[in-house]
């Protein structure tokens, strides 16, 4: 599969109260979170985002609070992918396990500017920059992270896993 | 080869001898916890999957705690939401206003975390419970909806690194000042995916309370979770309250860490986290003249026993200062009770400050003290990004609980020995 879009860029630690913050988090609606994505950091985020744009940042990427909103507003926003030199670990996890498709990349996080149209091959990893015309390599990532894309997120994994009998059982 | 504490945890848990940093592994779970704001999602998640019943009733733990009381129709759709599946499943440790209080303190104060015990959690701070000894990490709901189905998790395993505190701080410092200077020193992403293991001999003469503040704050450097090995001050506080027999892991002599920092924190001066970054931390000595309109005293940071007790102290016999509202937030049912026996609620009245009920609320942005635009707190809570407690124009500082208490008084931030 293919994403193409801008990029909307970001520096350092976006936290997850920048990417929606706290107040809003007695919703759960994808659409009614997508409204306040990005609100505190950039008030025009949300009206002017479009469908497969992308999220360009640098280090440390949703660092903060657990919150699964944070990966469901940005979806729910239309973005495609967000591409950053790091993630923050808990925001790592949401993004496998809610479908949000993230790719960490230092020099494609240094080098697409905002509003560079970008275009990501999922199969590949590989990002290249179409204003620019330049690409960048992402690592692999995990094959047991791939298994939960594969499957469709860590529900339908763990679905199939109970269901041909692999489902762990370990002593506590 | 030997293992870290973390390792030796991890490792019981998935049925093995060994683990080591970078495996993938899946874990038994001993708790798995949700909050009113991330449960919600994780019993959608749960339903969507088709599962039934939760892998153990008394295993599961839902605790209201963020918008509680409910403040307001959306907030108390949402207590209903784990009222009526905790009722469903019978969950034993659901907890809801009046018995409740934050979770992070709840749950080591009931004796439903105990040593040795692998627990994940719907809330970033869940990495609390590695105080007593245990390997605690906060997750999101979809994981925690995985957990409560299936009793299991998949956890990549951290690399440990160990700092090692030597030294007596200052009078006012503890172990919020103790963390801040951590987090200062190697940045909100210096511990990224690992497990910070907290240990030397400032650490052993440590209490419980401020522990559990350190290890609470390892999520604020990007760790997985933050570890002190149990000692004698962790099981005198165990004994008593734990629900199931505790597990005493030690890390191995000669177990393989990414890192070791050493810290000399001999007489180190109370921290002060400036916006909008819990790793932009200073002295207070170098803080500055810095006016604030609010202070907020609690959280699953400070809102221990003991913290209420170093604010009474200073705020006995003084007035909060006219510009300043001074809010106190004790963070469970039981640390209050003791708070009114003890006579520090009437200390905290008698000098004009509000106590409210426990709750998460103003620490994220949610009720009980919001901050208009341009406003500034200084708060013993653990995050001050950009809106954490009200307007994106608004601003917010991380202290312990003695600066936030002489903060008050003075309207402006500084140390005790300032009044």
């Amino acid at each position: 599969m293919k994403i193409r879009g801008r990029a909307w860029t970001f520096g350092d630690d976006v936290n997850t109260d920048d990417i929606i913050p706290a107040r809003y988090l007695s919703m759960t609606d994808p659409a009614a979170l997508a409204a306040h994505c990005m609100e505190d950091a950039d008030p025009a985020f949300a009206s002017k985002v479009r469908p497969g744009d992308l999220i360009v940042a640098g280090s440390n990427f949703g660092c903060g609070s657990s919150r699964e909103h944070a990966p469901i507003a940005i979806r729910g926003a239309g973005v495609g992918a967000v591409i950053a030199a790091s993630f923050a670990r808990i925001f790592y996890r949401n993004a496998f396990n809610t479908g949000l498709p993230i790719f960490e990349c230092a020099e494609a996080a240094g080098r697409i500017g905002a509003g560079d149209e970008v275009e990501i091959d999922t199969r590949t990893g590989g990002i290249r920059n179409v204003t620019r015309d330049e690409t960048y390599a992402t690592s692999p990532i995990p094959p047991f992270m791939e298994d939960l894309v594969r499957a469709g997120g860590l529900m339908a994994y763990l679905r199939e896993r109970i269901a041909s009998g692999r489902a762990p059982r370990e002593g506590r | 080869m030997g293992m870290t504490i973390v390792e030796k945890i991890i490792a019981a848990h998935c049925g093995r001898d060994a683990v080591s940093p970078g495996e993938i592994v899946m874990a038994g779970v001993d708790i798995a916890l949700g909050n009113d704001i991330t449960a919600p999602i994780a019993i959608e998640e749960f339903r969507k999957a088709g599962a039934r019943e939760v892998f153990d009733r008394e295993r599961v733990v839902l605790v209201a705690d963020h918008f509680t009381p409910n403040r307001d129709i959306e907030a108390a759709e949402q207590c209903r939401l784990i009222r009526e599946f905790a009722r469903a499943q019978g969950i034993v440790h659901h907890y809801d206003v009046g018995r409740a209080g934050i979770e992070h303190a709840l749950l080591p104060e009931r004796g439903i975390v105990v040593p040795g015990d692998l627990v994940i959690g719907a809330d970033s701070h869940t990495c609390t419970y590695g105080a007593l000894g245990a390997f605690a990490t906060g997750m999101g709901s979809t994981d925690l909806a995985a957990a409560m189905a299936t009793g299991t998790v998949w956890l990549r395993v951290p690399a440990t690194v160990r700092f090692i505190y030597r030294g007596a701080p200052g009078r006012w410092a503890g172990g919020k000042d103790l963390i801040l200077h951590t987090i200062g020193r190697i940045g909100v992403d210096g511990a990224l995916y690992r497990a910070m293991e907290f240990a030397g001999e400032t650490i052993g003469r440590l209490a419980m309370a401020d522990r559990f503040t350190m290890c609470n704050m390892a999520i604020e450097a990007g760790g997985k979770c933050g570890i002190i090995a149990p000692d004698e001050t962790t099981l005198a506080y165990v004994r008593p309250r734990a629900s199931r027999p505790p597990r005493l892991f030690a890390g191995d002599p000669d177990a393989a860490v990414e890192r070791v920092i050493e810290l000399d924190v001999s007489g180190l001066e109370p921290q002060v986290a400036f916006p909008s970054s819990p790793g932009n931390v200073r002295s207070v000595r170098e803080a500055g003249e810095v006016p604030i309109d609010q202070v907020v005293i609690g959280s699953c940071t400070n809102g221990w026993i003991e913290d209420l007790r170093i604010a009474a102290g200073i705020l006995a016999g003084r007035k909060v200062h006219a510009g300043v509202r001074l809010i106190v937030i004790p963070a469970t049912q039981a640390v209050y009770a003791r708070a009114v026996r003890e006579g520090l609620v009437e200390t905290f009245v008698d000098a004009e400050g509000a106590v409210s009920t426990p709750t998460c609320g103003p620490c994220l942005g949610g009720h009980m003290g919001v901050l208009a635009e341009g406003e500034r707190a200084l708060a013993t809570t653990n995050r001050n990004f950009r809106g954490r407690m009200g307007h994106a124009g608004s601003e917010v500082y991380l202290s312990g609980p003695a600066v936030a208490a002489a903060s008050a008084v003075a309207g402006r931030i500084c140390s005790p020995d300032d009044l």
